[in-house]
């Protein structure tokens, strides 16, 4: 095999005229991280109130949660990408379809909004199976007891409910973060597409994705350790998770 | 809204779009399932081994793959696969492997490792009374695998594997960042050349949500009539 490896590669500048190759990639883990994080925290409340609402008495609720979460779960993120960038500008008011496209940062909002909705659906059904996963008595025990369903909600299912699911949610906040890379479809300058441009401009295929898949392995491990030391702050001893400690 | 909204452009193409987008995405999807399956169970067996190498070269393997996007992984492949074709053949220069093929690979390696884990769960699903059973008859490991373990882990994951499936079958999508010529791809070329994004994506989107749709409905239904008979 005739591969000229060269790791020094990371020091040299790059011709984007933004510093070393490292430095190029550091912006793209920015990036990311940023797309990331902006949208889990969208994704998180919109899939807490839709699973809630999935789990009520209230029909219709119940109704208009399940069809929001069939919708975002059953098309390609890709997809949904495309259709949030390309298609509802050009569906809206064409003063808002054009203010929307010309707005800076254009392929980082979209990403935001693709990746916050997709994975609202996911949140919303793993809630959905936590609050589930709780004895009925809990909500019978609430009732009984003067409390109104909201309140029930509030102080018996849902502290329980979220200790429970807190595990999925790790494993769909690293989803999340990975996702970001289906944004360099639209342009935008995450991780994985810095390291395409790197690999463009340098021609070091190998080095420049080995940096990569270190960067995503370590981010990877912070985020787990973090959610485990969260888990571990929030467990109630006697109840699940609470052996552990 | 839809006043501008051009048809003609979804009546002109869509049997292209579909006898040959669609049909090349369900084409990965079949064939990267059931390698995926494949692999994922024998890296399923090493990771439960008692040999702990043996189980340690799986966990590395799995959770390195899971922890990057799958982008990466096609990237990864597109442009190792080559290099791997010519050290295993002993040719000094990079073989040229189709993007199909690469994308082939791509997808069974990386849908193996969560094919790996619901086979996980599916082996230890099953009471370890049975394995034991079948080595005091004197089975061995793979006499006991294949006609008493496996069987009815698969038969208990099938629901789980399908569910996983519908996800493969979204993420074939991703082959467009290689420009593989599949449903998303062929759609985004006709967009771009006819100046139609709107008609093309929604076309696509309501395509795959129909399909997806109806796979996991079925998927709900067989999950219910599993359960029963069990």
């Amino acid at each position: 095999m005739n591969y000229h490896w060269n790791w020094g590669i990371f020091w040299e500048l790059s011709p984007d005229a933004s510093g070393t190759y490292l430095q190029t990639l550091f912006s793209g883990l920015r990036w990311t991280l940023a797309t990331g994080l902006t949208a889990w925290v969208v994704a998180l409340a919109l899939g807490l109130i839709i699973g809630t609402v999935r789990t009520t008495p209230w029909v219709w609720g119940v109704r208009l949660g399940n069809a929001y979460v069939e919708l975002f779960r059953n098309i390609p993120l890709l997809v949904q990408m495309f259709l949030w960038f390309f298609v509802v500008p050009e569906l809206l008011p064409a003063a808002i379809g054009t203010w929307l496209k010309q707005l800076p940062n254009s392929s980082f909002w979209t990403a935001v909004v693709a990746l916050a909705f997709f994975t609202s659906a996911r949140v919303a059904e793993q809630v959905r199976a936590g609050i589930g996963s709780l004895p009925r008595g809990q909500l019978a025990a609430g009732t009984a007891l003067g409390l109104t369903l909201a309140q029930t909600y509030r102080y018996v299912l849902l502290p329980m409910a979220l200790r429970i699911v807190l595990p999925p949610l790790t494993s769909e906040f690293l989803n999340i973060i990975k996702n970001t890379a289906v944004a360099l479809t639209i342009g935008l300058m995450e991780l994985t597409a810095s390291t395409r441009s790197m690999q463009e401009f340098s021609f070091q295929i190998f080095e420049a994705f080995t940096a990569a898949t270190l960067i995503y392995l370590v981010v990877n491990g912070v985020v787990v350790l973090a959610m485990r030391s969260l888990e571990r702050w929030l467990a109630v001893p006697g109840y699940i998770g609470g052996r552990s400690t | 809204m839809f006043q501008n909204f051009d048809f003609d452009v979804i009546a002109r193409t869509w049997q292209v779009l579909i006898f040959q987008g669609l049909a090349f995405t369900l084409e990965v999807t079949v064939l990267a399932m059931v390698g995926g399956i494949v692999f994922g169970t024998l890296l399923a067996m090493m990771l439960l081994s008692s040999l702990k190498p043996m189980s340690w070269i799986a966990a590395t393997y799995v959770n390195a793959l899971r922890s990057i996007p799958l982008v990466l992984v096609i990237f990864w492949f597109y442009f190792l696969v080559p290099y791997i074709g010519a050290w295993v053949i002993g040719s000094p220069t990079p073989i040229k492997v189709g993007a199909f093929t690469s994308a082939l690979v791509t997808f069974i390696l990386f849908e193996a490792c969560y094919y790996c884990e619901i086979m996980r769960a599916g082996i230890q699903s099953i009471a370890s009374g049975q394995a034991n059973a079948g080595y005091a008859l004197g089975m061995t490991y793979w006499q006991v695998m294949r006609q008493i373990v496996l069987p009815q882990a698969f038969r208990n994951m099938t629901p789980v594997l399908l569910t996983q499936t519908i996800i493969l079958f979204q993420d074939v999508s991703l082959v467009y960042i290689i420009s593989l010529p599949d449903f998303v791809t062929m759609a985004s070329k006709v967009a771009q050349r006819d100046g139609r994004l709107v008609e093309m994506y929604l076309f696509v989107a309501v395509v795959y949500f129909a399909i997806c749709l109806f796979l996991s409905f079925w998927v709900k239904r067989l999950q219910t009539r599993i359960a029963i008979a069990r």
